[in-house]
C-alpha cells in the first residue's frame, strides 16, 4: 500500500466536488445547532459515528469486492492489495466462480477472495444498501452527485479503474471503486470516507462561521485516531453481508437534507 | 450529442457587480435566436443569477442551470470544475446538441479564472465605476482573458473614470489580446461582444473539443 497515494486520493483538493458540499453543517447552522467550536464538536462526533461509519463501511467493502484478499508482501512484510483487472472481473462476472473458488483454496498469494457473489452483483446490492440506510431522497440525490464527480476524477486520473457501478453510485461506493483503481486496499478506502467527510464538514463550518482554522484543524487532529477506528472495524467488516453493515443515520442529518433542498438560497449543493 | 464536435464554451468572469450577469442576458437577446445555446450560472446565491435571466424572459428555463459553489466560486470554475461540467453535460444530454453554452462564474477577484478544463475562451468582465487603476493592477483575468470588457462606460463622467488611461494600461498588460469598451445603457445588445462570441463559435476548434470521458461504466451487473 502506497501511504502517497492514500494521501492524493484522500487530499481535500482533490477535484471531486466535495467543496461544494457541506455535509449537512450548513443546514445546522442555519438552524442553530452549530455556532461555536464545541457545538462543531459535538456535530462532528455524531457525524462520525453515525454516517460516517456506515460510509466507511461500504467504501470498505466496495473496495474489497474490486481487490483481491490481502496477502502479505513477500520483501517487506507489508499488506498488498491489488486491484482486480477487467479480465479478472469479467471472468468472475461470467460464471468463472467455482473457478476462482478452488484458486482461492489452493493459491493464497493472489488468489482472487472465495466470493460466494460476483464483484459487479455485490458493488449493486452495496449501492442498495446505500440507498435503504438513506431516508432523505436529497441525501440520496447529494451522495450520487459526489459519486458521480468522484468517478469522474478517478477516471483521468487511473484510467484503467474498473467500475462496474455505472456513472452515478453513491459516494462511498465511488470512494471503494477509487482506492481499488488505486491500488489501496479496504481499510484505506474506509479511512478515506470516514476523514474526508469529517474534514469536509468541518472546512464548511470554518468558511460559514468563520471559526478559527487553527482551532478546527486541533480538533481534527483529536478526531483523528476515532477515524483509525471507524476504518479498522469497517475493513474487519468488509466481507459481511450488506444487511449486516453498519446502518447508522442522524434523523437530524435526514430533515436538514430535506429542508435545505428546498431554500431558495443556499451556499452549498448538501 | 455530437461526439466530435460538442458546444463552445465560453466562460464568463469578474468582480461582484461588474455586469456579468447583464452582460449574460444581451448575449442570450442577441444570439438565442441564431444560436442554440444554454446558461450555467454559479452565482454565490443560487437561484439569484438564474431567475434574473428568467425574469428577462432572455431564455426558458430548462436552459439554465444553477451550481452551489460551497462559499468558493473561483474553486468551481478553476481548481475542481467538476459541479460545473456536470451541468454543462447534463444541458448537452437533456437539450440535445447545443452551439454555444456560457459558463457565468459567481463574482470574485481579479485572480479568478477559468480552467481549459472547463471553458474554450473567457471573457473577463470589469467596470470603469471599480476604478480606471483596474487594468494596471493586472492580475490573471485582466491579463489573460481572450477577451476583455471594460463595461458601464456611461458611467465613467460620474466616477471621473478615464478611458483612455484604462484602455493604454489594458493594452499595455494584455499585448495583441482584445479589449472592448461597452455599456449596456447605450448598447443593449452588446453588439460587439456578441460579434466576438460570433466568431469564436463559427471558428474552427484549434483543438478537437471533445466530451470529457464521463466517468465510465467498465462493466456491467
Amino acid at each position: 500500500m502506497s501511504l502517497s497515494t492514500l494521501l492524493v486520493l484522500a487530499d481535500g483538493r482533490l477535484p471531486a466536488g466535495a467543496h461544494a458540499h457541506s455535509g449537512g453543517v450548513e443546514a445546522a447552522v442555519a438552524a442553530g445547532r452549530i455556532h461555536d467550536l464545541p457545538t462543531l464538536e459535538s456535530f462532528l462526533v455524531g457525524r462520525t459515528s453515525t454516517s460516517g461509519t456506515a460510509a466507511a463501511a461500504f467504501a470498505a467493502a466496495s473496495c474489497r469486492a474490486l481487490t483481491t484478499r490481502p496477502v502479505p508482501h513477500a520483501r517487506s512484510g507489508d499488506i498488498e492489495a491489488a486491484p482486480l483487472d477487467r479480465a479478472r472481473l469479467t471472468a468472475l462476472d461470467n460464471g468463472a466462480r467455482s473457478a476462482a473458488r478452488v484458486e482461492s483454496l489452493t493459491d493464497h498469494r493472489g488468489a482472487l477472495r472465495d466470493d460466494s457473489v460476483r464483484p459487479a452483483e455485490r458493488i449493486t446490492a452495496l449501492d442498495d444498501g446505500i440507498d435503504a440506510r438513506t431516508a432523505s431522497p436529497a441525501l440520496r440525490a447529494a451522495s450520487r452527485a459526489q459519486g458521480r464527480a468522484l468517478l469522474r476524477a478517478v477516471a483521468r486520473i487511473w484510467p484503467a479503474a474498473v467500475n462496474p457501478a455505472g456513472p452515478n453510485p453513491h459516494h462511498p461506493i465511488a470512494t471503494g471503486i477509487a482506492a481499488a483503481a488505486a491500488g489501496l486496499g479496504p481499510r484505506e478506502a474506509a479511512l478515506t470516507a470516514v476523514y474526508g467527510g469529517l474534514t469536509g464538514a468541518a472546512s464548511a463550518a470554518v468558511r460559514l462561521l468563520g471559526l478559527d482554522p487553527y482551532t478546527v484543524h486541533a480538533l481534527i487532529a483529536r478526531l483523528a485516531p476515532e477515524c483509525d477506528r471507524v476504518a479498522a472495524d469497517a475493513a474487519a467488516r468488509a466481507d459481511d453481508p450488506v444487511d449486516d453493515l453498519p446502518a447508522g443515520s442522524a434523523i437530524l442529518l435526514d430533515l436538514d437534507a430535506e429542508r435545505h433542498a428546498t431554500w431558495e438560497v443556499r451556499l452549498f449543493a448538501s | 450529442m455530437r461526439p466530435d464536435k460538442r458546444a463552445v464554451r465560453i466562460g464568463i468572469g469578474g468582480p461582484v457587480g461588474s455586469g456579468k450577469t447583464a452582460l449574460v442576458a444581451a448575449l442570450c437577446r442577441a444570439l438565442a435566436t441564431e444560436l442554440r445555446l444554454a446558461v450555467v450560472t454559479n452565482d454565490i446565491y443560487t437561484t439569484e443569477d438564474a431567475d434574473f435571466l428568467r425574469r428577462a424572459g432572455v431564455l426558458p428555463d430548462d436552459r439554465i442551470r444553477a451550481v452551489e459553489t460551497g462559499c468558493c466560486p473561483h474553486t468551481a470554475i478553476r481548481d475542481d470544475i467538476s459541479a460545473n461540467l456536470d451541468a454543462v453535460e447534463e444541458l448537452e444530454e437533456r437539450l440535445g446538441a447545443l452551439d454555444l453554452i456560457l459558463v457565468e462564474s459567481g463574482g470574485d477577484n481579479l485572480t479568478a479564472t477559468f480552467s481549459k478544463g472547463l471553458v474554450d475562451h473567457q471573457i473577463f468582465v470589469v467596470d470603469v465605476a471599480g476604478g480606471d487603476k483596474v487594468p494596471r493592477k493586472g492580475g490573471p483575468g485582466v491579463t489573460t482573458a481572450d477577451l476583455l470588457v471594460i463595461n458601464k462606460t456611461d458611467l465613467a463622467p460620474l466616477v471621473g473614470a478615464d478611458l483612455g488611461v484604462m484602455a493604454r494600461d489594458a493594452q499595455a498588460r494584455r499585448g495583441d489580446l482584445p479589449t472592448v469598451f461597452l455599456s449596456l445603457v447605450g448598447e443593449p445588445g452588446a453588439a460587439p461582444v456578441a460579434d466576438w462570441v460570433r466568431d469564436r463559435v463559427a471558428e474552427p476548434a484549434s483543438t478537437p473539443r471533445h466530451h470529457e470521458p464521463t466517468p465510465a461504466h467498465t462493466h456491467g451487473p
